[in-house]
């Protein structure tokens, strides 16, 4: 058996796994309406091809990636797009973002679409673009587009392939499933990865706690050269950088790529999802998403279209409401909290995870830290998180930085062993937020000094250019009046004063006629938002809103009328003021 | 539905600051009740005496810095502090004593830096040594083991405790202070002609010193520290008194295992310098800080004018923690050297 290597720190959580891995994987169905956010990677958000009334069938390309680190989008199944407008989607600030919405006629239609015949007959490129058009970015979570890590650094040669099966974070079983069941598909996707990079050894890691997977996979890998390497659970060893440590040994250099040491490394779900689109042409639509959690009565692994709302799971799962009162996308170490259940699942949504009051209790209030040391034992990156605590409290961003904050990946094992129950993470969080920040505003600062000084420099040659030529017309025009005086003409220097004088004048009084009375712009403003107002109160009374709502919206217009009324009034005194003055 | 919004993670471990200081407490106990046989109540008075003052100095200095006590409370810090505090003290200390030592510790090395977590030095060794300082005759004075003279009961200790000057108090040199003095025996000479020399250091504090061993290695079980401090701290120890011992001359140390267990050596290397609050961070910064703190207490020992030195040998260290850990950073993940170069 092959070697496995350690990596300092990392905690035993309890797995919490075993709940939803109790029945196989349930296709979640076609919803009536699918809500897809344009940009569900790390990268440029994709630009929308479609309009708002438009047929798409299932599969059809929807919006094209503007960029190099960017991916398109796929309509999930057939239907009419209903708009593209700003809507809630997953993320951690809660915000709303550009989304095409699709009213699903339930037909599920494809479009017309086919594999390759054999892709070791393709070029590397045409499967990265095959991959690429596919719209396949990072499925383990961070949602990184595939082609562009596959394609790498030019003149780089990959040694190891390494496939992460790890799914160390509690709760979490889609890659379990997915490779349960889907070995075969997923050796398929790894055999397509392994054309591209011709690397020397391909490894596929999976944590000890997923014996039937493990026996799947070793199945489905039995006559390739592809290693199933196991090794003991822990967390995060499903960490890029501390599974890359597990099987080789190796660190990737702190601010570096795994490429920079020969290493690729792809989530299993990505390895599925590139055989889909290459053997079969299948853009990314779906993926696996567990909805787990004591709130949901029947946790499971759902095979989901993107775009399906967060509820519809919930609403298939079982749910509880009453119990939960947090919602959270990803798993209970690194996930965070969604604002509604009807944000989409995205293309990294691999966990919406229900927890019940108890069972994942809100923080108790924070104590202080005694520096105990239990965190800087639990980080896998070895640092001190109990120093890098202290310095982000006082804002110490050189210390920061000298402490290495850039290399703590949150995964949040700190936290978690922290006896005195400091959110730590939420501290490095904010201050790499400060510090990126204070970057660019010095770089911003730097630039604007640049151009000061380049516009005072322009300025000074422009003033002594100008200098150098009214001296040479004074000279010149002096030069012409002796020559006038001489020959007993007109000053055409005071002629030209003269005629100065004259246009401006009569700029003057054109002026004074065109400036329109001054109290007119507001008023105009104000009609117009009592308009919007009355159109708005309309509106909720047709739609038979809430009686608050519409006793404030009626309030408003009450309000707006008056000051409209004062207003005209003021106006009408005013103009009548001014023309007896 | 309103959800709540938190950052990550959102599982927690099991322990708590509290716990941490729970099981602290539990592992004096073997300490506590060896010096009790030995030396009588008199220490477990200081004990109860310095919590009930300990207690009442956190709550006024919290009360007074405008939070809830309660709250505070509940991570049994002060209890630690003033257990250790009352330990350290000679028995049969009176009230008064043993209250300026605590508020000094409370008020003075905790409070007035921030609270817990803010005190660079170690508050029971503050509070210990600003006793040393001010009252030398009273915290010089130790009790006779049991053997060599009659131990005090409950009631004598509260006596000698509470009412100070009702009480004739019987104190004798301890086996440090008569191998500090010794210049003219053979180590095994002063062995046999003085009576407090047991099997291998002084009569009770062996055993203390093993109680309080047991007590630390339970801790050490229990991972509420890791042994790096603390074996440091003993292996310098072990190391100074062997390069030292000098064959067992009139002008020798002492052998290293009467070192290891005498005075407040265990104590010191599993209770004390195991605070994590004072002392360095990384692991190597505290096997630095362990061996500075064993050098210092046999220096400080041996050519010093102190009985123990424990508590100055801990301070000077607490003053070095901020320099070693600059020096003692971890190599990070993805680093080729430590401390933040890439």
């Amino acid at each position: 058996m092959r070697r496995v290597y350690g990596f300092h720190g990392g905690i035993h959580p309890a797995e919490n796994k075993f709940q939803s891995l109790r029945s196989p994987i349930r296709s979640a169905g076609v919803p009536p309406q699918l809500v897809l956010p344009l940009s569900q990677h790390i990268g440029a958000p994709s630009r929308p091809l479609v309009q708002a009334g438009e047929r798409v069938l299932k599969g059809q390309m929807i919006a094209e990636a503007s960029g190099y680190v960017s991916v398109p989008l796929h309509a999930p199944s057939s239907g009419t797009v209903a708009a593209i407008e700003e809507r809630p989607i997953p993320h951690p600030s809660g915000l709303t973002a550009p989304c095409i919405v699709i009213d699903c006629d339930g037909r599920d239609e494809w479009i017309e679409h086919q594999g390759v015949a054999d892709f070791r007959d393709c070029e590397a490129t045409e499967l990265l673009e095959l991959i690429r058009s596919a719209g396949i970015a990072g499925m383990g979570g961070a949602g990184f587009p595939a082609a562009v890590k596959l394609a790498g650094k030019p003149g780089a040669s990959i040694s190891t392939l390494i496939i992460n099966g790890t799914e160390c974070e509690p709760y979490i079983t889609a890659d379990d499933i997915l490779m349960q069941e889907r070995a075969t598909g997923i050796l398929e996707g790894i055999a397509i990865l392994r054309h591209i990079l011709r690397p020397e050894e391909v490894l596929l890691g999976v944590e000890d706690n997923k014996p039937a997977a493990i026996a799947a996979l070793e199945a489905a890998a039995a006559g390739t050269d592809v290693q199933v390497v196991t090794f003991p659970t822990k967390y995060p060893s499903g960490g890029e950088k501390q599974l890359i440590e597990i099987l080789t040994g190796k660190q990737v250099p702190s601010g570096g790529l795994p490429a920079d040491i020969g290493i690729v490394c792809q989530n299993v779900g990505t390895a599925l999802a590139v055989a889909d689109a290459v053997l079969r042409g299948q853009p990314l639509i779906s993926r696996i998403t567990t909805v787990t959690g004591e709130a949901v009565a029947e946790p499971q692994n759902f095979e989901v279209l993107l775009g399906t709302p967060m509820q519809h799971l919930l609403d298939l799962a079982g749910f509880q409401p009453e119990r939960c009162e947090r919602l959270v996308m990803g798993g209970p170490m690194m996930g965070f909290t969604l604002a509604s259940p009807q944000v989409p699942v995205v293309k990294t949504s691999n966990c919406l995870l229900a927890p019940s009051v108890s069972e994942l209790p809100a923080p108790p209030p924070a104590q202080s830290c005694i520096r105990c040391g239990l965190c800087a034992q639990a980080c896998p990156a070895s640092l001190l998180p109990q120093q890098l605590f202290w310095f982000a409290q006082g804002k110490e961003f050189d210390k920061l930085e000298q402490h290495n904050l850039f290399d703590c990946i949150e995964c949040g094992a700190c936290s978690w062993v922290c006896p005195s129950h400091i959110p730590l993470v939420q501290y490095y969080r904010a201050s790499k937020a400060e510090i990126l920040l204070a970057r660019r505003d010095h770089e911003r600062a730097e630039q604007a000094r640049l151009r000061f000084e380049a516009r005072q420099a322009r300025i000074a040659r422009e003033e002594e250019e100008r200098d150098a030529k009214r001296a040479a017309r004074k000279q010149a025009a002096e030069k012409r009046a002796q020559m006038a005086a001489a020959e007993g003409g007109e000053d055409p220097i005071q002629a030209a004063i003269e005629r100065a004088k004259a246009k401006k004048a009569a700029q003057q009084a054109a002026g004074e006629a065109d400036t329109p009375t001054p109290a007119a712009a507001p008023l105009d403003a104000l009609r117009q938002k009592l308009a919007k107002s009355e159109q708005r109160l309309a509106q909720g009374r047709e739609a038979g809103e809430d009686a608050k709502i519409i006793t404030a919206l009626e309030a408003s217009v009450a309000r707006l009328r008056g000051k409209l009324a004062e207003a005209e009034a003021d106006a009408a005194g005013a103009t009548e003021s001014e023309t007896r003055g | 539905m309103t959800l709540i919004r938190i950052s990550s993670p959102h599982a927690h471990g099991a322990t708590s600051t509290g716990s941490v200081m729970r099981q602290v407490l539990l592992a004096t106990l073997p300490g506590v009740a060896v010096l009790t046989y030995f030396f009588g109540f008199g220490t477990l008075v200081n004990v109860l005496w310095a919590c009930l003052v300990g207690v009442a100095c956190e709550t006024l200095a919290v009360f007074l810095r405008g939070h809830s006590p309660g709250f505070y409370l509940k991570d049994y810090s002060v209890l630690v502090t003033s257990v250790l505090l009352g330990i350290a003290l000679p028995p049969y200390a009176p009230w008064w004593l043993i209250s300026i030592g605590v508020a000094a510790a409370v008020l003075m090395a905790k409070h007035l830096y921030g609270g817990l977590g803010y005190n660079p030095f170690n508050p029971a060794m503050v509070g210990y040594v600003v006793l040393l300082i001010s009252f030398p005759m009273q915290m010089t004075a130790w009790a006779p083991p049991r053997g060599l003279e009659e131990v005090p009961g409950l009631w004598q200790a509260l006596q000698a405790c509470f009412l100070p000057a009702s009480y004739d108090a019987v104190t004798m040199a301890t086996p440090l202070d008569i191998l500090r003095q010794n210049d003219s025996l053979l180590l095994e000479d002063l062995w046999q002609q003085t009576a407090q020399f047991g099997r291998w250091a002084g009569i009770g504090w062996e055993w203390a010193n093993l109680a309080f061993l047991a007590g630390g290695a339970w801790l050490l079980y229990r991972r509420i520290f890791t042994w790096h401090a603390p074996l440091a701290m003993l292996g310098a120890l072990t190391l100074m008194a062997a390069l030292f011992h000098d064959g067992g001359s009139s002008a020798s140390g002492g052998s290293p295992l009467f070192h290891l267990l005498s005075g407040a050596t265990m104590f010191g290397a599993f209770f004390i310098i195991t605070d994590p609050v004072s002392s360095a961070v990384s692991v190597r910064g505290r096997l630095v800080f362990g061996a500075l703190i064993g050098v210092l207490v046999y220096l400080i020992r041996v050519w010093g004018n102190y009985p123990d030195a424990v508590a100055f040998a801990v301070l000077i260290a607490n003053f070095a923690a901020p320099f070693i850990d600059h020096y003692t950073q971890p190599r990070s993940y993805g680093h080729r050297k430590s401390g933040g170069q890439p």
